[in-house]
C-alpha cells in the first residue's frame, strides 16, 4: 500500500474520532480516563447563555445535511416562556451512503450523552430523546448501556453533579422509515404518530415536540459540543474554512481500496480523500460520485479538486449533505444507480404530498422502462418535467432530494440514457419484468 | 381481549409509558408495537387492540401507525428475518446477487417466509453501513462485506439450526428477542454489549492519523469560556430570538438531507 501524500495527511483532523482506537472507550470508566465528562463540569460552571454564545462563536453548523448554524438554532429557543423545552437527537441515519453516526455511537457513545447534557443545560431542557433508527440495534444497545451507566454515575437524573440541573434521557428506537430523519416527521414519530413532515413555520424552535420549544440536532453535531466547550471556539475554527469551520467525518464507500471513515478538516477535496482511502481499486476509474448522500446531486471526475465544504459544494451545483462520499467507477451505470435511488425514494415517500408520492412512483417506472430498452426520447422530458413538479412542491426535503440523482445524471450522463433508448446498450431488465411500467 | 398478553407484558407496556413526560404517554406507541412483536412475532389485530387499550386511543389510530413503518410486520415473521441491502451501493457491489441467490435458495420473494415458517427474506433499503458494503442483517445483526456465497452459507447455517456469528454483534437471538431490545430493554446477556473492536473501515482514518502522528494542534481543555457582559442578566433577559428563517430561502432549519434551491 502506498502512503498518502503529506498534503492529504495534513487534512486529517482526529477530534471526534480520537477515542475510536482506544479499547472499550464505550465504557464509562475508560471514557472518563480519556477526559470524558470534563467538558460537562466545565459547562456547568458557565451560564447557559454563555454556552449558546460559545457555540455561535465556534461557527458549528449542523452535521445532518442542511448545515444550519447550531448556535443560532439553540438561540431560537424562547427562554422564560413557561413551557418545557426539549432536546431531540436525530440518530435516524439512513440517507443512502451515510454511515458516520452509527460508528460514532458504537465507538464513543458517551461523547453523545455528554454533548446532550451540555446542550440540554444550554437550552434549559429537562427531557431529551435520542431517536435512533430501528435497524441500528447494535448501536442502540451501546447507547442504552451508556445512558444506564451515566444515570448510575449521576450524570443524568436529578441535580446532576450538584448543579441543580435535572435531565432525563430516553433512547427511542424507530421502526424503519427514512422519512423520520426529517426533523418534523421525526417529532411526529416520537409523539407516537405516523412519521409525516409538518408544514413549517411554525418551526420546532417554538412548536416542536409536544408543541413546545425543541432543538433537533444530528448525532455528529452534538458530539462536537464537548470538544468546543473544552478547546474553545478559536481552536475549533483552526479547522475547516471560514464559513464551514471544524472537523467533519467523511464516509467513503464504493470502488476505493480502503473504504471507511476519515475525519478531515472541512474543505478537503475528493482528490485528497481518495488519496487517504488508498486510491481507486485496480481496474476502476472514477466516473461519478455523491458528495453527501443520494439527495445531493452527482459530481464527476471534473470535480476532484472542489473543496468539500458547504459553500463550495453549493457553488458546484450540489450540496455537502452528510459527507457520504459514494464512489462509482466506469464499470457502474449512472442510469441504474439513479433508478435504484428513485426506487428508494418511491418506497420511502410518506405519501403526504402528491408531487413526491406520485412523482417518484412514475419516475421509477419510467427509469425502469429505459433500462429495459423500451424507453423513448420523450421519457427524458417526462423525467425532467416530473422533477420540475417535485422540486419545492412538497412539505419536506425528501421530495427535493429525489430530483437530485435524476437531474444531475441527465446533466452529466445523458448519453448513457440515450444508449439504452437507442439500443446501443443491452437492456438491464427483460420485458417480462416491466409490469406496470407503461 | 385475548390473553396472549400476560401481566408481565402489561407491566412492560406501563414501563415504556413511564419513560415519557406525564400526559405524553402516546410516545410509547412505537416501542409498544415492538413489544407486541416480541410476543407475537408480528403485529396482529389483537396486538393493535392491546396498544389501543393501554394508551386509551382507538384501534384505528394504532393501525394507522402500525401500517406506516417497515419494521412492523403484518404477517408472522420466522425466527430469522434475513434482510439484504439492495440500495445502490450495496446492490452494485454484490447485494443484488446475494439477494437473488437467497431468494432462489429459499424459494421465497421479498417479505415472504419459508414454508416451515423459520426464515423470512426481505430486501432492505440503505442500512447505513456503506463502508462495509455489501451488507445483510439477520434479526438486525450485521454481516459485513458479504457476497452471494457467504450469504448462502449464513442462511444454510440458520437452516441447520446453527447460529452464525454476526460481524459486529453478539450471538444471534431470535426475532422476538430482538424486538424486546427494540422496545427498550437493555441487553443483559454476557458480553452482548462488548461485541469486539470496530471493523477496519470504521477505524481507517484513525489508523492513518495514528501511523503518521497526525493530531490537531492547539487544543487546551482549560480554554476559558467567554463570560457575558455582566449586568445581572438572567437567562430570560437575553435578546428575543429572531424568527427562524422560512424554508423557502433554501436553508431549512432542519438537519434532514435537503437540496437548497439556490443550488439549482
Amino acid at each position: 500500500m502506498s502512503n498518502p501524500s503529506q498534503g492529504a495527511l495534513a487534512k486529517l483532523t482526529p477530534v471526534l474520532t480520537k477515542r475510536w482506537l482506544s479499547p472499550d472507550a464505550w465504557k464509562i470508566g475508560v471514557y472518563e480516563r480519556l477526559d470524558g465528562y470534563t467538558a460537562l463540569r466545565k459547562a456547568f460552571a458557565a451560564h447557559p447563555d454563555e454556552l449558546i454564545q460559545l457555540i455561535k462563536d465556534s461557527g458549528l453548523r449542523g452535521r445532518g445535511g442542511a448545515g444550519f448554524p447550531t448556535g443560532m438554532k439553540w438561540g431560537f429557543i424562547p427562554q422564560n416562556d413557561g413551557k418545557p423545552h426539549y432536546l431531540v437527537v436525530n440518530a435516524d441515519e439512513g440517507e443512502p451512503g451515510t454511515c458516520k453516526d452509527l460508528p460514532l455511537m458504537m465507538a464513543d457513545p458517551h461523547s453523545l450523552v455528554e454533548g446532550i447534557i451540555i446542550a440540554a443545560y444550554a437550552i434549559r431542557a429537562n427531557f431529551a430523546a435520542i431517536y435512533i433508527r430501528g435497524e441500528a440495534m447494535h448501536a442502540a444497545r451501546r447507547l442504552r448501556n451508556a445512558v444506564d451507566e451515566a444515570y448510575r454515575r449521576g450524570y443524568l437524573g436529578r441535580n446532576i453533579l450538584g448543579s441543580g440541573f435535572d435531565l432525563d434521557l430516553v433512547v427511542h428506537s424507530g421502526a424503519g422509515a427514512y422519512i423520520c430523519g426529517e426533523e418534523t416527521a421525526l417529532l411526529d414519530s416520537l409523539e407516537g404518530y405516523r412519521g409525516q413532515p409538518r408544514l413549517k413555520p411554525p418551526f420546532p424552535a417554538t412548536h416542536g415536540l409536544y408543541a413546545s420549544p425543541t432543538v433537533v440536532n444530528n448525532v455528529e453535531t452534538i458530539c462536537s459540543v464537548p470538544y468546543i466547550v473544552l478547546g474553545g471556539a478559536a481552536w475549533w475554527k483552526t479547522m475547516g474554512t471560514e464559513k464551514s469551520p471544524g472537523p467533519k467525518i467523511y464516509s467513503i464507500s464504493g470502488r476505493v481500496n480502503n473504504p471507511g471513515q476519515y475525519e478531515c478538516s472541512l474543505g478537503v477535496t475528493l482528490r485528497e480523500l481518495l488519496d487517504l482511502a488508498g486510491g481507486m481499486q485496480d481496474g476502476h476509474s472514477l466516473r461519478f460520485w455523491t458528495p453527501g448522500g443520494s439527495s445531493t446531486p452527482l459530481l464527476t471526475a471534473e470535480h476532484l479538486d472542489v473543496p468539500m465544504d458547504f459553500e463550495s459544494m453549493a457553488a458546484a451545483g450540489t450540496m455537502l449533505g452528510t459527507t457520504a462520499v459514494q464512489i462509482f467507477s466506469d464499470q457502474d451505470c449512472p442510469v441504474y444507480a439513479t433508478y435504484r435511488w428513485i426506487e428508494f425514494y418511491h418506497h420511502e415517500s410518506c405519501g403526504k404530498c402528491t408531487p413526491c408520492r406520485e412523482g417518484n412512483y412514475w419516475m421509477a417506472r419510467v427509469l425502469r422502462r429505459i433500462l429495459s430498452g423500451a424507453g423513448t426520447h420523450e421519457d427524458l422530458d417526462t423525467l425532467l418535467d416530473a422533477c420540475d413538479n417535485l422540486l419545492g412542491r412538497s412539505f419536506c426535503a425528501l421530495g427535493d432530494g429525489a430530483t437530485s440523482p435524476v437531474t444531475s445524471s441527465l446533466k452529466y450522463f445523458k448519453q448513457d440514457y440515450l444508449d439504452y433508448i437507442e439500443g446501443r446498450k443491452a437492456p438491464m431488465f427483460g420485458a417480462g419484468e416491466l409490469v406496470g411500467a407503461h | 381481549m385475548s390473553d396472549i398478553f400476560t401481566e408481565e407484558t402489561r407491566e412492560r407496556a406501563r414501563a415504556i409509558m413511564a419513560r415519557y413526560p406525564a400526559g405524553r404517554e402516546r410516545s410509547a406507541l412505537l416501542p409498544m408495537l415492538h413489544l407486541v412483536q416480541s410476543v407475537e412475532g408480528y403485529v396482529s389485530p389483537e396486538g393493535m387492540a392491546f396498544c389501543a387499550e393501554m394508551l386509551g386511543i382507538t384501534k384505528a389510530q394504532v393501525a394507522a401507525v402500525a401500517t406506516f413503518y417497515t419494521m412492523y410486520k403484518r404477517r408472522p415473521v420466522g425466527d430469522w428475518l434475513v434482510s439484504v441491502c439492495t440500495n445502490t451501493m450495496c446492490g452494485v457491489l454484490g447485494g443484488d446477487k446475494a439477494y437473488q441467490a437467497l431468494s432462489e435458495h429459499l424459494g421465497v420473494g421479498h417479505d415472504e417466509t419459508t414454508e416451515d415458517g423459520r426464515i423470512t427474506l426481505e430486501h432492505a433499503e440503505c442500512l447505513a453501513a456503506c463502508d462495509y458494503a455489501p451488507v445483510m442483517t439477520v434479526n438486525y445483526e450485521f454481516f459485513d462485506k458479504i457476497d452471494a456465497d457467504q450469504a448462502l452459507g449464513i442462511v444454510k447455517q440458520l437452516e441447520n439450526g446453527e447460529r452464525p456469528q454476526p460481524t459486529r454483534g453478539p450471538r444471534l437471538c431470535t426475532f422476538k428477542e430482538a424486538e424486546l431490545q427494540l422496545a427498550g430493554w437493555s441487553e443483559d446477556r454476557d458480553g452482548a454489549v462488548g461485541e469486539g473492536p470496530a471493523g477496519e473501515p470504521t477505524l481507517a482514518g484513525s489508523r492513518l492519523a495514528e501511523r503518521f502522528g497526525v493530531s490537531v494542534p492547539g487544543f487546551d481543555p482549560n480554554t476559558p469560556i467567554a463570560r457575558r457582559d455582566d449586568k445581572g442578566a438572567g437567562p430570560g433577559n437575553s435578546v428575543p430570538p429572531a424568527a427562524p428563517k422560512p424554508a423557502s430561502d433554501g436553508k431549512p432549519a432542519g438537519d434532514a438531507p435537503t437540496v437548497g434551491k439556490e443550488s439549482k
